[in-house]
């Protein structure tokens, strides 16, 4: 199962709290919300993913696991 | 006016067809079985509302979900350039019913809500006036739903929230209106003119249907001509018709042509050099990056400045945001005061670097296609205009429109 | 001795989970403006919001444990949990049992809060509100020294911070930068007659 982040645009607020907490994944534009990289959350960064998204405070950021789709 | 299958019948000026009119020239509506969604499927029918999004994939999905839920026949029409909804519920309505009656019973949905845009009072009245002719149990108990005026009520999943949450404002997907989800049965929404596509498919078989169309595209399509045309307004032509035989049809240029917006204010500008042999079918256009759309195709002329036009197209897609999203709300307005200011010749160095940064970093950051239909938009005259952007003059709003 | 202990435990428990209270509500008004400083960023402040109200369930555990344990109090258990229960100072009592269970209500929830969802959460927190006045209300009403001068120069200190944090919440206004265009857009965009 690999990682990805998921973010509820409407429910964002731009508080900023994911981009200081992943800086590696998540960086704000100029008004303040957030651009996240695309594709899976690298396995040696899982926990301050996890940890960014309890750190929102309105629940916008989520982490899904996806099946990775097998080689055909 | 061009009228080939759905505008066909009695003269336009007659104003919109009565039932018996209509049954007399094409027979009654036909019934519903396993057959329809073949026929939908085969004549690859798409979407007419500017997705493009396959018809009977669309009327599976609902089906699979269960069913049960509303069908927005959506006539909501929120691009301001667009005539051909209203002038086919004004005009043809009971084609429109035919096919909105024939998804609901194939989809099995509940009931029937006629999305109508709240300023279009002539396709307001003849639509009700049709349903009222009417015998069908679904249209007896259906409703209309106006649209309120703004640019996103047409999306479908700002209609789904005015039904379920009295606000016309785009909602987070997943889940998209068809696969319900979130304690609400899954909803389909289509576009009225390809409900009225299904009621002749339905009628003529996907061959029929497929007869019509040039260079490999399928059926027709209605499309709204705009700008500096001769007989500006709606046309019904064959899919696939070239942007050259499309101007013809509105009775040529009324002066040269300097580019083409392809597919509204969602869509792009084209050089008018490589614009002229530009196939008019969503897919086709796709392959090509650029995008039908609702159907408009408008025409710039010489005396208009690309630039002046697309900060004021920018200026109103952002006054248009719903402000859920703040890349859309914020971006969206950089992007217009942006564009305005070049347009007015009063640009900082760092504006034109800004505009591209912007358009890049909007796209896919909000709930909905808002910004990113504004964002290509911009894209596209930042690669039309490349010259008029770099150096523009002030017109002193002294341009020609 | 332990009586003595019992009591002072008590007290001075009752004491810092006032302090503590006092620092979540200013902190809980610092996260609502999203306070930022260099050297501070702002995933701080909610966090110490969160934290200090950990650790203010502690210390209110204490005080109410060694409340009741305290052989010199005819305080039970039941009076402990259902306000208003006690012989003893009835009201005042009731208004910081009320308190406490509010201080639980809303860490248990926002632990729970994936589960909880958002809506419900957010009318527990703010009830929640009120378990800082009852908390003063309570110390105020109880304690059998609240007006020795100690006591009652924290209580005042503590209303005195509580006070000025509401007031510049009050007037920084909305944090979010979105709140009226929003509203804008949602007045023109609300559905209309329909037939």
């Amino acid at each position: 199962m690999s990682k990805q982040l998921a973010i509820d645009r409407i429910r964002c607020d731009g508080r900023g709290m994911c981009a200081e907490l992943l800086p590696e994944l998540i960086s704000l534009d100029d008004w303040g919300y957030p651009m996240i990289a695309s594709g899976w959350v690298p396995d040696q960064l899982s926990a301050q993913a996890e940890r960014a998204v309890r750190s929102c405070p309105v629940l916008a950021l989520a982490l899904r696991s996806v099946p990775v789709p097998e080689d055909p | 006016m061009s009228r080939l299958r759905l505008l066909s019948g009695p003269d336009l000026a007659a104003g919109s067809e009565a039932l018996n009119a209509h049954v007399q020239r094409l027979g009654p509506l036909p019934a519903v079985g396993p057959g329809l969604f073949d026929s939908v499927e085969r004549s690859g029918l798409t979407g007419r509302g500017g997705a493009a999004f396959p018809v009977a994939r669309k009327w599976r999905a609902v089906s699979a979900a269960g069913g049960g839920g509303a069908l927005i026949v959506n006539g909501a029409e929120g691009e301001p350039q667009s005539f051909k909804d209203r002038t086919l519920m004004s005009l043809r309505p009971h084609l429109v019913l035919d096919g909105a009656l024939l998804a609901a019973r194939a989809v099995r949905a509940s009931s029937v809500v006629l999305y109508i845009g709240e300023e279009h009072r002539t396709a307001q009245v003849t639509m009700a006036r049709a349903v009222a002719e009417r015998p069908e149990h679904e249209l007896r108990h259906g409703r209309v739903v106006l649209a309120p005026a703004r640019y996103v009520a047409g999306e479908s999943s700002a209609a789904v929230n005015l039904l379920n949450a009295d606000i016309a404002s785009p909602t987070t997907r997943p889940p998209s209106p068809h696969e319900g989800g979130g304690g609400r049965l899954p909803t389909l929404v289509q576009n009225v003119e390809t409900l009225a596509q299904v009621a002749l498919i339905a009628r003529y078989g996907a061959d029929w249907f497929r007869l019509a169309g040039r260079r490999g595209a399928a059926g027709t399509i209605l499309m709204t001509v705009a700008g500096a045309v001769t007989s500006p307004g709606v046309v019904e032509v064959e899919a696939g018709i070239s942007v050259r035989e499309v101007l013809e049809l509105a009775g040529g240029a009324t002066q040269q042509v300097t580019a083409v917006l392809l597919g509204g204010y969602f869509g792009s500008w084209v050089d008018a050099a490589s614009a002229w042999d530009l196939p008019l079918d969503a897919s086709m256009l796709r392959e090509r990056g650029l995008t039908l759309g609702c159907g408009v195709v408008g025409f710039l002329p010489v005396t208009s400045c690309g630039v002046c036009e697309t900060a004021r197209i920018m200026e109103y897609l952002a006054s248009e945001s719903s402000a859920q999203c703040g890349p859309c709300f914020f971006g969206l307005r950089a992007l217009a005061t942006t564009s305005g200011r070049i347009a007015q010749g009063i640009a900082d160095p760092g504006d034109l670097a800004r505009l591209e940064r912007w358009s890049r970093e909007v796209r896919g950051r909000g709930a909905c296609h808002h910004p990113d239909g504004a964002a290509g938009l911009l894209q596209s005259a930042l690669t039309a205009f490349a010259t008029e952007f770099q150096s523009h003059p002030a017109h002193m709003g002294s341009q020609v429109a | 001795m332990s009586d003595q202990l019992l009591w002072y435990t008590t007290r001075g428990a009752g004491a810092v989970s006032l302090v503590l209270l006092t620092l979540v509500v200013v902190l809980g008004v610092l996260s609502s403006l999203r306070y930022q400083a260099s050297g501070w960023p702002r995933f701080l402040t909610p966090g110490l919001h969160r934290n200090v109200a950990l650790v203010t369930v502690a210390f209110t555990g204490l005080h109410v444990v060694a409340a009741v344990v305290d052989p010199f109090t005819s305080l039970g258990w039941v009076s402990a949990l259902i306000p208003f229960s006690s012989y003893y100072r009835t009201f005042w009592l009731g208004l910081g049992t009320i308190s406490a269970e509010l201080v639980a209500a809303i860490v248990v929830t926002s632990l729970l809060r994936r589960f909880v969802g958002r809506t419900a959460w957010r009318a527990v927190h703010w009830v929640a509100y009120a378990s800082w006045p009852l908390g003063v209300l309570h110390g105020v009403g109880t304690g059998t020294d609240a007006w020795s001068a100690w006591l009652l120069g924290l209580t005042i200190a503590c209303v005195a911070v509580v006070g000025l944090a509401t007031v510049y919440r009050f007037i920084a206004g909305a944090s979010d930068p979105l709140a009226v265009p929003r509203a804008d857009f949602r007045a023109r965009a609300a559905k209309r007659a329909q037939s």
